[in-house]
């Protein structure tokens, strides 16, 4: 890369206290949405059943294709026991879900604490019912992962048994809407590449091979685990700005570009028309974004990506990113483009974080749904983060959507302006 | 272990939460995982606060597994006393927590806070939400609480409501009045609206009204036991309840006031001609037991339905539930697991649900309508109008609410006279509610079996309420480009106003599937003939 002339080398405030952030089991709502023939138990207790009913926000009823095995007081009791018990409950889901080609066991706080063994239950189970349901295992608890962390954790639980190519093929990785995907494989296709595999894959059948020819690119910037993973399977990856705004759509397409040499004029010829009507979209929402502030706590790790949309494509100043892990190799391309001035944040102390925007005061402030409210009702703009995740937010097309998704807090208070509202007791 | 799908309670502690998040000036440490903090949107989200519950989370990760996870709670709650200089203090651990048993209570009572400091004990792989709600009532009242004179004025405490109560809000000042208006002055409401030092006054009532058995029962219990004051039983929930309420109070308190009943307006609503139609329909009703247990009284004696089912989810309460069960004829359903509460409504096809969010969804997957009567709670559930239903205007607003998901009286009989019409059947759904009738249209087809199953079984979002004409989906297909001819316009006027729009849209959706791009006459009757099948 250039020599970094943004945020890159800008020391980071590090802090330590009471993170108000979601588990990692919070991305079984988008994955199984994603994989559709996949199952996601978590071995946990009744507050991850709570969590994954209440944090959806959404509950898909009918029969979701994740559950929760509750531990109980006789499983804490005797370690054996517990695998019998998940056995049969594994037994009884998958007789009555035949549908289920891929089963996750799903780690969680209470499952670790007592060191239940999923890696081994995952082998076990696999035997019992190969060839037609593949079982895996990874971390979705508090104690190891944060929000995303749990798709991190699951892609990389897939990783190690990818099939094994030579082929020189790009790999998309990420779980992002069909919509979006189809539109990334039509632009990469119409750039002349072809063979583009994606992890996670919608289908069991469609799982992708990897090998050392393998150049991947990441769609997310949380994929830490999943990018390590990858390198020591051999492949290779592609760093680059994330395609969110036109300019990270561009930037990260050109990069894939130059990993396949693909000249740079044919990229341009690709990408003129999406890109000018991304722009063009973009510059009629950012119109309510010009000139405002804005903060942000600390959720998903997209925050980087976001803080560089907002203020280079938008007009925004950001007076505070704060993200829960910072991952210099793969967030630094982003953090080149920041100009130097806002704070760079790590971790968190939700109360002492809540002080700095109070002084702070910015125009809007994106935060988790705990925080939003009670910031609404002292007069703060706010947008809620999880909203960023689950909406389709990548690519040209939806970059406008985008940006809408941090103008619509500000237009809205604009129409209900008037004496401030006082906050609900 | 369990496989659990959809919850009806949450773990203890967010029982606990509910309990702290009512009240004023007391502040909650949780030992508990980043991750548990999740709970915090329940309150904020769901009933809108615009503060964030008094709940600080040690929030400790893997890497604090090894060290010293008793000292961080210890300099969390340190920390905590600092910034919110609470009036008392309580603690306790989340599930996993409880494993890694630190003991939060011995550690806090060792810090020497100024303040008193209560632990829970919240079993959390044994118990459930409505126990953590009631154990942490019950252990605040009896750190608090004394003996003491009574208020010179005969006077009672309201025992029960907490954060995330179905209705608290309302039911309260419901009640409140209702008491006020007898002659007996309202001590204290706890634990919602209550600080530490007002629970310190509970032993200068004269009696309590146990509102929320659930949330509040071992409180007045102990109360009754330790401050020698007896608590009403009755849950004023009906006309008749809310009478027997009035002479239970009466009874133990000595009032005399008289109490207007001029605003009680369901008795007259249910026995006007227009509620004939309401005579010997099936409900079904689930929820928490006292909920259950007393909507089923105004359900069978004051709107004239059948009851066909009932049933709780907490166990706790199973015993009375069982009892009126039999009396009704029926064997209690006591489950938590909401796949045995669906097929139980399918085998039973009632009329209506009276249940909880959960069996609202089970209600749209079946076809079925349902009004909602019990936690757990959900945004629909703290409607920004006064909305009790406890007293005489909650009497009211019961017949309201469970009157309007059915199909209204003269509407039911003209779906019997023209029972094999294309768009006027039972899928469509009362013809006041704005969201049905294109759910239809998108399925295709008039069975609610076909309509769960094109429906996917998905819910639409939470924030969405489902019958308001706002949310009125527009058609997936686009019949924009259909053109109606003139005498197909005419005959289509034909069609009595409150099915019209239904058959222009059935009408364009058939056409737009063939290609047809000009309606006529013919194509509007084929579409019938069509939709009939």
């Amino acid at each position: 890369m250039s020599a970094p002339a943004g945020c890159r080398d800008v020391p980071v405030l590090k802090e330590r206290g009471q993170r108000e952030v979601f588990c990692g089991l919070t991305g079984i709502i988008w994955l199984h949405r994603k994989m559709q023939d996949a199952f996601f138990l978590v071995v946990g207790s009744r507050t991850c059943a709570h969590l994954l009913q209440s944090a959806a926000g959404v509950m898909i009823f009918a029969e979701p294709r994740f559950g929760t095995a509750i531990l109980e007081e006789k499983d804490l009791a005797g370690l054996a026991d517990a695998h019998a018990e998940l056995d049969r409950e594994v037994e009884r889901l998958l007789a009555r879900r035949p549908d289920i080609r891929q089963l996750f066991l799903v780690g969680s706080c209470p499952s670790e604490v007592i060191k239940l063994d999923l890696a081994k239950a995952a082998e076990r189970l696999t035997q019992v019912h190969a060839p037609h349901v593949r079982v895996l295992n990874f971390s979705g608890s508090g104690i190891e992962t944060t929000f995303t962390q749990g798709e991190d954790a699951c892609l990389a639980a897939m990783v190690p048994v990818l099939p094994e190519t030579d082929a020189a093929e790009l790999l998309l990785v990420g779980a992002l809407p069909d919509v979006v995907e189809d539109q990334a494989l039509q632009l990469l296709r119409d750039m002349g590449l072809g063979a583009v595999r994606c992890l996670p894959a919608r289908r069991a059948d469609d799982i992708p091979a990897i090998g050392p020819n393998t150049r991947f690119a990441l769609l997310q910037p949380f994929l830490g685990d999943t990018h390590a993973a990858l390198i020591r399977r051999g492949a290779q990856h592609i760093p680059a700005p994330f395609p969110f705004g036109a300019e990270g759509t561009t930037l990260w397409l050109h990069a894939i570009a130059r990993a396949f040499d693909i000249p740079a004029e044919r990229v341009e010829a690709v990408i003129a028309a999406p890109r000018a009507r991304a722009e063009a979209a973009v510059a009629r929402v950012a119109e309510t974004l010009r000139g405002k502030s804005v903060f942000f706590f600390p959720d998903s790790q997209l925050e980087p990506s976001l803080a560089r949309f907002l203020t280079r494509e938008c007009g925004m100043s950001a007076i505070e990113i704060g993200t829960p892990w910072l991952h210099q190799e793969i967030i630094g391309p982003e953090l080149d483009l920041i100009a130097p001035g806002p704070t760079l944040s790590e971790g968190q102390d939700v109360d002492l974080q809540l002080d700095r925007v109070r002084a702070a005061r910015p125009d809007l402030t994106v935060c988790g749904l705990g925080l939003a409210n009670p910031l609404e009702s002292e007069g703060l703009a706010t947008k809620w983060a999880i909203e960023l995740v689950f909406t389709p937010v990548h690519l040209y097309e939806q970059a406008a959507d985008l940006a809408q998704l941090f103008a619509r807090p500000l237009r809205r208070r604009a129409l209900l302006a008037g004496p401030r509202l006082e906050a609900a007791e | 272990m369990k496989l659990t799908l959809w919850t009806y309670e949450g773990p203890p502690h967010v029982g606990a939460m509910r309990v702290a998040t009512g009240m004023k000036g007391l502040h909650f440490v949780l030992h508990a995982p980043q991750g548990d903090t999740y709970a915090d949107l329940l309150f904020t989200m769901i009933e809108r606060r615009g503060h964030r519950p008094p709940v600080t989370y040690t929030t400790f990760q893997a890497r604090d597994l090894g060290a010293d996870t008793a000292g961080l709670f210890k300099q969390t709650c340190r920390d905590a006393y600092e910034r919110f200089k609470p009036e008392a203090i309580l603690v306790a651990a989340s599930c996993t927590a409880e494993l890694i048993q630190d003991d939060p209570g011995g550690l806090a009572e060792s810090m020497g806070l100024p303040v008193p400091v209560i632990a829970l004990d919240l079993p959390s792989y044994q118990r459930k939400e409505n126990f953590g709600c009631d154990e942490a009532f019950l252990q605040i009242a009896r750190a608090l609480a004394q003996p003491m004179e009574r208020t010179a004025r005969v006077s009672c405490n309201i025992l029960g409501p907490t954060g995330l109560g179905f209705r608290h809000r309302d039911d309260v000042a419901e009640i409140t009045a209702l008491l006020e208006e007898m002659g007996v002055d309202v001590n204290v409401v706890a634990p919602m609206g209550a600080r530490p030092s007002d629970i310190a006054r509970l032993g200068a009532a004269h009696f309590n009204v146990l509102l929320y058995p659930e949330t509040a029962e071992g409180a007045a219990r102990w109360a009754e036991k330790a401050l020698g004051q007896p608590y009403t039983r009755v849950i004023p929930m009906g006309a008749g309840a809310t009478r027997d309420f009035i002479a239970e109070v009466r009874a133990l308190s000595g009032a005399t006031a008289p109490v207007d009943e001029s605003r009680l307006r369901q008795p007259w609503w249910s026995a006007s001609v227009d509620s004939t139609y309401l005579t010997g329909k099936r409900v079904f009703l689930f929820g928490d037991a006292s909920h259950v247990m007393a909507a089923a009284r105004v359900a069978r004696d004051e709107m004239g339905f059948e009851v066909c089912g009932m049933g709780a989810y907490n166990r706790e309460f199973a015993r009375p539930l069982r009892a009126m069960a039999r009396d009704f004829g029926l064997e209690a359903l006591i489950t938590d697991d909401y796949l045995e509460v669906e097929r139980a409504i399918e085998a039973l096809q009632p009329e209506m649900i009276l249940g909880t969010q959960m069996e609202r969804h089970i209600g749209k997957r079946l076809g079925i309508p349902c009004a909602v009567i019990s936690a757990p709670v959900h945004v629909q559930d703290f409607p920004a109008r006064y909305s009790p239903v406890m007293g005489f205007e909650g009497a009211n607003v019961l017949f309201d609410t469970w009157v309007h998901p059915l199909v209204m009286g003269l509407e039911e009989h003209l779906l019997h006279m023209f029972r094999e019409d294309f768009e006027f059947h039972d899928a469509a759904g009362p013809s006041h509610h704005g969201g049905h009738a294109p759910r239809a249209l998108d399925a295709g087809t008039a069975t609610p079996q076909a309509m769960a199953a094109a429906d996917g079984g998905s819910m639409p979002p939470e924030a969405a309420p489902p019958v308001t004409a706002a949310n009125d989906p527009q058609p997936a297909l686009s019949a924009d480009n259909v053109i109606w001819l003139d005498d197909a316009e005419r005959e289509l006027k034909k069609i009595p106003f409150f099915v019209r729009g239904k058959a222009r849209r059935n009408t364009e959706k058939y056409a737009a599937e063939r290609g047809i791009a000009h309606i006529s006459v013919e194509t509007l009757y084929e579409a019938k003939a069509h939709y009939a099948r």
